[in-house]
């Protein structure tokens, strides 16, 4: 079986239609990155466990890299550089960048994918679910409780309150 | 909590140096901005991905890649032996560590493949897929060869010797002894004795090893993006190995997605493909995958140690006499060699205690596992955890709190300086102040109380201790002086720009610790300007002052002190030039906010931006003979101590569930002594982050071989990693004890964490097992040692108990099918875990 | 870890599905999640040829009740198998399952068609379709069949299904009032695989618990319906005295592995543990509770 790009996708990533074609075998994340140069989604295991590659198909989460790309034709991908330009995360951002629940950036932008998705479902989160809910992203710089304080005080400010 | 202060509003205009300032270059990443390795994309750029051995040792005897380079897309192909003819071999041993000994090492191997996942041949293609279908279809003949896997027969006669030019397995031996040790013991109260384990395990970085090496025929020039925590150092190996001058090989380091010190060492495939860049005159990348960072990634910690601890009637320690086995892979890694680790717990065991009576031996051996390594912490959580374990051991064979045993041992504060049995020379410390603080933290009575109510429920809780040392602005005692080109100084060249903003460049990393920010914040201080007009370089041997890179915790306090002098040079500069256009003394001028002020007043006399654009612009205004250099360089290096120790003491709060061996971690606190805290937001940070990996190493993590030398855990689902879920909240404070080599007074901090957690975990679960007389001792501490410990199900290699050497009951779990069959593999329970052995 | 090369078709209908399928060839595979699929192959093994995307197939998707039972669309992601209000209210275990299931990203692609088919024997939906008496639908090109879920699971990663036939959908029985249900899982990390789960499906009339079903997973190359334990308790309360004997016969119902978290013994010793704790979690009891 030869690598040929044979295989016709067309999508909307981050607002923008985008026409190719691809290897069947590629999935979203190397498409993304290869194929789109959108290098904000990062691939840390390729087997779907660290979560790094955590991005938004269709209103979801998924693992990139457990993702045909070929199989996304007609889908909307959001990935860390649409939510970011779109302001939906700015809070996120602003809150991981106060706690340092960022150090070396890797695991973030599947971290912050989560944790809107997190705030999107259940807008008052105990550190408890906080901390289940990212509980398939794996960190290896922070350790977790700086990202729980993070995304527990944007869930208070969303709501009104004094965070922790 | 730390107070984060909004750079805006500080008290005092320039004071940074000790707030909670967030990183400047956080902002980036948050938006998916940053640009690692892979990121990278160059014109005519190929990649490289390896053919591995699938088998612990074998003989390689023919490489056949006729169908592979036909396949489309493969560009080319490479062995040893093509390699071999452009690269010089290394050795990694250390004059220091005498009698240490290792073979030679190149990026391909000639003739023997040493590990299983040691990479054999080399493939180039126009893509990573496309050179992974190449890589599939080399066929390579093999003779296996018999396997050293088991460290505790390594030396025995019916061992063969991985390379027979050595003579045996032995890398390296020493015996560290102060006072009289047999008679300490013969003359003890009592003695308490176990065997640790500390199980092989590796660092997971999230981002993999990644380097892009890109040639230039033209200009003879070699550019290496590299994932590495020492740049210049890299400089000169690929200098040294790739026959070039240094000034034509330039290291550049973009964002790097943590390290832990995985990404300090030299790696036979990184080297490779710096080669073929040069062979091929084109951009080669080569980012490791996963299954490839477990094979191939440097493990650590790999040890059995037999300990004993002689007290007194009075519960004093009068000796600790330890003996440490470490199995290592078939090379010392170069530059810093695999010998440290087992050096290290030698010289750290027994470190915060008062005694005089000591003996540590420690013997490193060959065996044909991936290679080991520095990773973080280094020796200090396997000497914390032996320590710690014995002074529980001997409190409670005394009767005592484990409290008042560390109490009536601990160096006194205010007894400083001060040189250990072990002969570490100690600056100051502060062990009775922080076990102070750190009890007043947990509130210990209270904890205690809690304990008692519970068991009496059965419900088993246990609270766990650590005192520790941390060594940190290493000197050339650690590596210099063993012939490595392994730099202890650093430098910081800080530069006023005609705007009056200040560019530092410093030899020192960033991996996500904060490097860039406390440098920015000691710059913005020195040279009096306000935080946001300061902009960090790093990482780049051709723009930054040479220097060590980032490791053995020497950022803020190496390299923070040449930020430091720097920028006050620059400051002192400045206000030269100031003093001549304002017709005043420079020292009745300061500089504040960006404004020349004059000190005893405070009135701004001029903007720096104006002085600036003076000195660049219209320099003819300035008298003739003024030196007018706004950009200093300045280099620090250590000169009294071969270490700046630093201390802390951790306590782990956790429940056990002795019905299924399973550990709840509740709460974890730390209190730490790094001297001058420049950023207490990110030290904590930094300690947080270590808690849980050493957390890892005491719980979880393990890279198990099978008795013929295949690595079982291959994948993210069979190796685990502390997640979030079961994770505590973890309490920091601190006391601080600076340092007097240094006008900043900073030590370091990134490592700490990871020293002291596993030797509290440990402590905790044994603490929580004492009503049944249960103790473990081995990592990790799985569910089944816990449960074995019970005695609830049988043991399985190695044997516990609380005072006896490892026996083997069973032998190792058997792997349901071998690694190397695909149909096999496909059908056994760890379904990812058996895909390692095919490749 | 890229995968090999391989062809890629989407299937509009099922009459599509089984006309690829039979043109593809032996090696061929559907995707339907692909959350196994597709990691088993970055890890190169097997080498399909060709995927065949099923997951537009309408026929496949969908919850609806049927009589007296609840019916599962194989293409069903777990995410939405733990929002369904049917499955909720009609089917408890599945919602309390569903938590368990790996973490959000895998369960909003992973489908309960894909976790049976695959039958990884740590998996814990297959466990609960044994548990509940679930049937699957199973289709092929000749036509639908029934197989109970007890029979589904045949062997290590094997189950009864044919070549070239697929699971359309599973029926799962509508609780009724006098239900108990749990499933319990000792996992090192939330999400992942268990080291032992059991899952347990009675009826509870005057304490006694009738219709017992315990199914434990992770223990065996399947799941494993533990008759023995089940037979020890059936038509009895959960005592003290009757949860001893279940535990002994439990020893005879199970013949595990050993694997990287233990010995056999091990999982015997932790497939005991979980059966007290399921029995008293099902039975409520304070009997039960202090056994």
């Amino acid at each position: 079986m030869s690598a040929i790009p044979d295989i016709a996708v067309s999508l909307t990533v981050n607002g923008e239609r985008v026409s190719r074609r691809i290897e069947a075998r590629r999935h979203l994340i190397d498409f993304l990155r290869l194929d789109l140069g959108l290098m904000g989604s990062h691939t840390g295991c390729e087997h779907g466990v660290c979560g790094a590659c955590t991005v938004r198909v269709d209103g979801r989460i998924v693992r990139g890299c457990l993702v045909l790309a070929a199989s996304l034709d007609g889908s909307q991908v959001e990935t860390i550089e649409g939510v970011s330009d779109s302001g939906e995360i700015v809070d996120l951002q602003e809150a991981f960048i106060a706690r340092n629940a960022c150090q070396c950036g890797y695991c973030t932008s599947g971290m912050l994918m989560t944790a809107a998705d997190l705030l999107k479902a259940n807008p008052r989160p105990t550190r408890e679910e906080i901390r289940e809910h990212i509980s398939g992203n794996y960190c290896r710089c922070t350790g977790y409780h700086a990202i729980v304080d993070a995304v527990e005080t944007v869930a208070a400010k969303r709501n009104g309150r004094a965070g922790p | 909590m730390n107070e984060i202060i909004d750079p805006r509003s500080v008290d005092r205009p320039n004071s940074y140096i000790g707030k909670s300032i967030p990183r400047p270059n956080a902002r980036k990443l948050v938006e998916g901005r940053g640009q690692f390795v892979d990121d990278i994309v160059m014109p005519r750029m190929v990649h490289v991905a390896f053919v591995r051995s699938p088998h612990p040792h074998a003989k390689i005897l023919r490489i056949d890649g006729a169908e592979a380079i036909a396949m489309p897309g493969v560009v080319r192909l490479f062995t040893g032996a093509d390699l071999a003819k452009h690269c010089e071999p290394w050795v990694a041993v250390l004059a220091h560590l005498k009698g240490m000994k290792s073979a030679p090492q190149l990026p391909l191997p000639l003739e023997r493949a040493t590990w299983a996942g040691e990479a054999v041949a080399a493939v180039v293609a126009e893509t990573r897929a496309v050179a992974e279908d190449a890589v599939a279809r080399v066929r390579i003949e093999y003779e296996p060869l018999p396997a050293a896997v088991d460290m505790e027969t390594a030396l025995s006669p019916g061992t063969p010797a991985i390379h027979p030019d050595l003579g045996d397995n032995l890398c390296f031996q020493r015996v560290n002894e102060s006072g009289k040790v047999d008679e300490a013991f013969a003359a003890a109260h009592k003695v308490v004795e176990a065997t640790f384990h500390s199980a092989r395990h590796t660092g997971v970085t999230l981002e993999p090893r990644s380097i892009l090496a890109d040639y230039n025929r033209g200009s003879a020039k070699l550019t290496v993006y590299h994932a590495t925590q020492a740049p210049h150092m890299m400089q000169g190996v690929f200098a040294k190995h790739l026959r070039m001058p240094e000034g034509d090989v330039r290291v550049i380091c973009s964002d790097i997605g943590g390290s832990y010190g995985i990404k300090v060492h030299v790696y036979p495939d990184e080297v490779a493909t710096a080669v073929i860049a040069k062979i091929m005159a084109r951009p080669v990348k080569f980012i490791a995958d996963r299954l490839e960072s477990f094979a191939t990634d440097i493990h650590a910690r790999d040890h059995r140690i037999t300990a004993r601890m002689a007290v007194d009637a009075e519960g004093r320690i009068t000796a600790i006499d330890i003996d440490d086995l470490t199995g290592i892979g078939p090379y010392s890694v170069y530059p810093r060699t695999s010998a440290v680790e087992g050096n290290q717990v030698v010289n750290l065991v027994g470190g915060p205690y008062d005694f005089a009576n000591f003996r540590a031996k420690t013997t490193v051996v060959f065996q044909n596992k991936t290679p080991t390594c520095q990773y973080r912490a280094v020796g200090h959580p396997i000497a914390t955890a032996v320590t710690e374990g014995l002074v529980d051991l001997a409190a409670e064979a005394l009767g005592l709190d484990p409290v008042e045993l560390r109490r009536r041992n601990l160096m006194q504060d205010g007894t400083y300086p001060r040189t250990s049995p072990a002969g570490m020379k100690f600056e100051g410390l502060s062990h009775e102040k922080s076990l102070d603080t750190l009890l007043g933290m947990i509130d210990y009575a209270g904890l205690r109380a809690e304990q008692e109510r519970l068991r009496a429920k059965g419900v088993h809780r246990g609270i766990g201790l650590a005192s520790f040392i941390e060594l940190t602005n290493p000197s050339p005692f650690m590596y210099g002086i063993g012939g490595a080109r392994i730099s202890a100084q650093d430098g910081c060249t800080v530069r006023i720009d005609p705007d009056g903003s200040v560019m530092a460049a410093t030899g020192v990393t960033e991996q996500g610790q904060g490097t860039e920010a406390i440098i920015r914040q000691i710059v913005a201080e020195a040279v009096g300007v306000p935080i946001g007009e300061v902009r960090v370089i790093t990482g780049d041997t051709l723009t930054t002052p040479y220097g060590g890179g980032t490791w053995a915790c020497r950022g803020a306090g190496i390299g923070g002190e040449a930020a430091l002098q720097s920028g006050l040079a620059v400051k002192e500069a400045a206000l030269k030039v100031a003093g001549a256009m304002l017709q005043a003394q420079p020292d009745a001028l300061d500089l504040i906010d960006g404004q020349i002020v004059e000190r005893k007043t405070g009135q701004a006399r001029m903007p720096l931006a104006e002085l600036a654009r003076i000195v660049y612009f219209r320099g003819d205004t300035l008298p003739p003979d003024l030196p007018r250099e706004l950009m200093q360089t300045r280099h620090f290096i250590t000169k009294e101590y071969p270490f700046a120790f630093t201390n802390g003491v951790q306590a782990c709060w956790l429940e056990v569930d002795i019905d299924t061996g399973m550990v709840n971690l509740l709460k974890h606190w730390c209190v730490e002594d790094c001297g001058r805290i420049i950023n207490p937001l990110l030290v904590d940070e930094q300690v947080r982050g270590g808690i849980v990996q050493g957390i890892g190493g005491a719980l979880y993590e393990h890279c198990v071989y099978s008795p013929e030398g295949q690595l079982l855990v291959g994948s993210m689902a069979d190796y685990l990693v502390p997640m979030a879920a079961e994770m505590p909240d973890i309490e920091v404070g601190h006391v601080e004890t600076p340092t007097r080599e240094s006008l900043l007074g900073a030590k370091g901090a990134g490592e700490a964490g990871t020293a002291g957690a596993p030797a509290a975990v440990m402590n905790a679960i044994n603490d929580a097992l004492k009503p049944f007389g249960a103790k473990v001792f081995a990592q990790p501490f799985t569910p089944e040692r816990i449960l074995a410990a019970l005695g609830k199900v049988p043991a399985r290699w190695p044997v516990e108990s609380p005072a006896g050497s490892p026996s083997a009951a069973t032998p190792a779990p058997q792997p349901r099918a071998p690694g190397v069959q695909a149909q096999a593999a496909e059908k056994s329970p760890s379904l990812l875990a058996r895909m390692f052995g095919r490749r | 870890m890229k995968a090999p090369p391989f062809a890629y078709v989407r299937a509009a209908s099922l009459d599509e599905v089984f006309r690829l399928w039979g043109e593809a060839g032996p090696e061929a595979r559907l995707l339907a999640g692909g959350q196994t699929l597709l990691a088993s192959l970055a890890f190169r093994l097997s080498d399909p040829g060709i995927l065949i995307d099923i997951t537009r197939v309408a026929d496949l998707a969908g919850i609806s009740q049927v009589g007296n039972a609840i019916r599962v669309g194989a293409l069903t992601t777990h995410a939405d198998l733990g929002a369904s209000d049917l499955l909720r209210r009609h089917v408890p275990l599945i919602a309390e399952t569903v938590p368990l299931i790996a973490h959000p990203a895998i369960r909003n692609r992973g489908t309960i068609g894909g976790s049976l088919a695959f039958a990884d024997p740590a998996a814990e939906l297959p466990a609960c379709c044994v548990a509940l008496d679930a049937t699957i639908m199973a289709r092929s090109a000749a036509g639908e069949r029934r197989i109970p879920a007890a029979q589904f699971f045949t062997g290590l990663y094997a189950t009864a299904l044919a070549q070239n036939e697929l699971i359309a959908a599973i029926e799962l029985p509508v609780a009724r009032p006098s239900e108990r249900s749990t499933i319990l899982e000792l996992a090192r990390r939330s999400g992942d695989y268990a080291m032992a789960g059991v899952a347990a499906h009675a009826q509870l009339d005057n304490g006694a618990l009738g219709e017992l079903r315990l199914v434990f997973f992770g223990v065996g190359e399947t799941p494993v319906l533990a008759k023995g334990a089940m037979a020890a308790i059936e038509g009895k309360p959960a005592t003290p005295e009757t949860i001893a004997v279940a535990q002994t016969a439990l020893d005879a119902d199970l013949d595990p592995p050993a694997d990287l978290h233990g010995s056999a013994e091990m999982k015997r010793h932790l497939a005991r543990v979980l059966l007290v704790r399921a029995l008293r979690t099902i039975a409520g009891s304070e009997e039960a509770k202090a056994a």
